[in-house]
């Protein structure tokens, strides 16, 4: 009986460092872009490759827009605006919605929510061409707005999907209970749903933000100069320019650490929100 | 659960408050989904409706005064043209590769992390990562850093061990972009596999080994049916996501090397050879591509939802 509990635990341990060994191979290419990026040009392209080469910030100086390049600032901020307020569109129309999908459900209420998934599954180049007419018609071209309304409606789906499954999760019982006590409709809301959704309607926002900072297609299509997001710049760096690797890593990583950051802190709802509510 | 029992679920509701009409409450429940409904049938709908109708008109955007009605040309025009033809291949082979590499290595991956070991956590992170970077940074990442064929990562490795110094990009320009979307795409199979592994009946799987079956059998017999429909899941939503990719193919070939998926031609055709009609009527292609899918994973999600609604 020992014998074989000790087989078992070898057997565990093994595959415990198997997994680890998985884990590292993955984030290998994560950790060698945030090495190089801290290391002088030449030394990030050399082969071999310098892993211990002397440490420096020029890359991020050089990305920055101290060595005469265009600067990120711009489409950085661009994309903070786009991310933000279109999340917060989303939040302000899911909201609504998801209450009317779940605690006071309408007649038919699955055909209504399956509804908004179907658009998600609409691919995004079947509306680009009268989009970007429309856009070029209007004066709306190059403009971040745009972009805000066009994220919006990218989100608004899986914004739906995720808070009604979390406000199905507030049980009815509590709300009834408190009408019962007297409390009108806005303080149930506040004092009653609120503190239970929260977590959710958070991790919702989070995975919106999270696809609107991410999205090119659009933003390359139809903006320019003045409404340029991060990605867009980005793709500034597809052709080769010269010795230029330690700048298109501390880019790349710059640009990343927001969407990093929001991914771990919605570490447990993203299952949820990438499934569309479908997985818990 | 404490909650409910502790409320007064057998008190019917009081209302004393003035009932209004029947027709004003319904409306009162459906209002507040109103502004979310209005606002995707303009956004999402619309366009679609507007691609369709210009799928049927002979349009290039330095020709508008030449713009005319021409039916069924374009289609004719999108599905004999060799290179809108090579383009739906491309799609096919590159989203049914990523999705199988991705699924398997994911359940791979999501097996191991099923079993508690140290630092299991770190390890969860370590592999969600590739799944948090920016698409095009990644697409960047692997292009510059990891593809480069003098001074990349692959081929620093490879120096190590004496290997050959492949141009990774030019001999196998579909199996790189294939390699970076795998690695962005398993961890989002492995957390979705993860949760089905974590929902299993874990009385039925002691029931089983109490009653001798071995760790296959248990796999083979009540691990893997328990997971099928988070395969289907898994392989739908990553469909639905890889057919539409432009981010890697655009970054790391700009479509060429016989790399160019639809997205990529669609996007190609009007924003810079300004075929309108043309773009439309492969944009209206893809559609119907997606449909098949999305019917099917439809399906899938909303046999999923009755039973999270069932069990509720």
């Amino acid at each position: 009986m020992s014998a074989t509990t000790a087989a078992v635990r070898r057997k565990g341990a093994g595959l415990g460092l198997v997994a680890w060994l998985a884990g590292i191979v993955f984030f290998l290419p994560i950790a060698w872009m945030a090495l190089t990026s801290f290391h002088s040009e030449e030394d990030a392209a050399t082969n071999p490759p310098s892993f211990t080469a002397a440490l420096t910030l020029d890359g991020y100086r050089e990305f920055f827009g101290s060595g005469g390049g265009a600067s990120p600032w711009p489409s950085l901020v661009n994309s903070v605006v786009a991310s933000l307020a279109s999340t917060l569109f989303v939040l302000l129309l899911a909201l609504p919605a998801a209450y009317a999908l779940s605690i006071r459900p309408v007649r038919k209420w699955t055909d209504v929510l399956f509804f908004f998934l179907s658009t998600k599954m609409l691919p995004v180049v079947a509306g680009l061409l009268p989009i970007y007419l429309f856009a070029k018609n209007t004066g709306m071209l190059d403009n971040i707005w745009l972009l805000v309304i066009l994220y919006t409606s990218m989100n608004l789906p899986i914004a739906v999907w995720m808070m009604q499954s979390f406000l199905a999760e507030v049980p009815v019982a509590i709300i009834e209970a408190a009408r019962v006590d007297g409390a009108r409709l806005p303080t149930v809301l506040a004092r009653v749903v609120a503190p239970i959704a929260l977590p959710g309607i958070a991790a919702t926002a989070l995975i919106c933000f999270i696809f609107s900072w991410n999205e090119l297609l659009f933003a390359r299509v139809l903006t320019g100069v003045v409404a340029e997001t991060a990605p867009v710049f980005l793709t500034g760096f597809i052709t080769s320019q010269g010795l230029f690797l330690a700048k298109v890593c501390a880019a790349s990583l710059v640009i990343s650490l927001p969407v990093l950051a929001a991914g771990f802190a919605a570490q447990d709802k993203l299952v949820q929100g990438l499934s569309l509510g479908a997985v818990k | 659960m404490t909650a409910t029992t502790t409320a007064p679920t057998a008190t019917p509701p009081v209302h004393t408050v003035r009932q209004p009409s029947d027709r004003l409450r319904a409306w009162a429940t459906r209002g507040p989904l109103l502004p979310a409904l209005v606002f995707m049938i303009a956004v999402t709908q619309l366009p679609f409706v507007a691609t369709l109708v210009i799928s049927f008109f002979d349009w290039n955007a330095l020709y508008p005064k030449a713009r005319h009605f021409t039916g069924v040309d374009n289609y004719q025009q999108v599905l004999t043209d060799a290179d809108l033809r090579q383009s739906v291949w491309t799609t096919i082979l590159l989203t049914v590769a990523v999705v199988l590499a991705s699924l398997v290595l994911g359940l791979a991956l999501a097996l191991l992390l099923d079993r508690r070991f140290r630092g299991r956590g770190v390890v969860r992170t370590l592999l969600i990562a590739p799944f948090l970077v920016v698409p095009v940074a990644a697409a960047l990442l692997w292009k510059h850093v990891l593809y480069n064929p003098e001074y990349g990562l692959l081929n620093g490795l490879l120096h190590y061990v004496g290997g050959p110094q492949p141009d990774w990009i030019s001999t196998t320009p579909l199996l790189a972009v294939e390699a970076s979307l795998v690695w962005q795409w398993t961890p989002f199979m492995m957390l979705i596999l993860l949760a089905g592994l974590q929902s299993r009946d874990q009385q039925q799987i002691e029931a089983a080994r109490v009653d001798g079956a071995s760790d296959w059998q248990i796999f083979r017999h009540l691990t893997l049916p328990h997971l099928r429909r988070y395969l289907e899941l898994g392989a739908l939503l990553g469909s639905i996501y890889i057919v539409q990719n432009f981010d890697a193919v655009f970054t790391i070939t700009s479509g060429g090397l016989g790399t160019a998926n639809l997205p990529y031609t669609v996007y190609q055709s009007f924003y810079q050879a300004h075929e309108n009609g043309l773009a439309s009527a492969a944009g209206v292609l893809v559609v119907i591509g997606s449909i098949v899918i999305a019917t099917f994973a439809l399906r899938v999600v909303s046999s999923l939802f009755r039973e999270e609604v069932g069990r509720a």
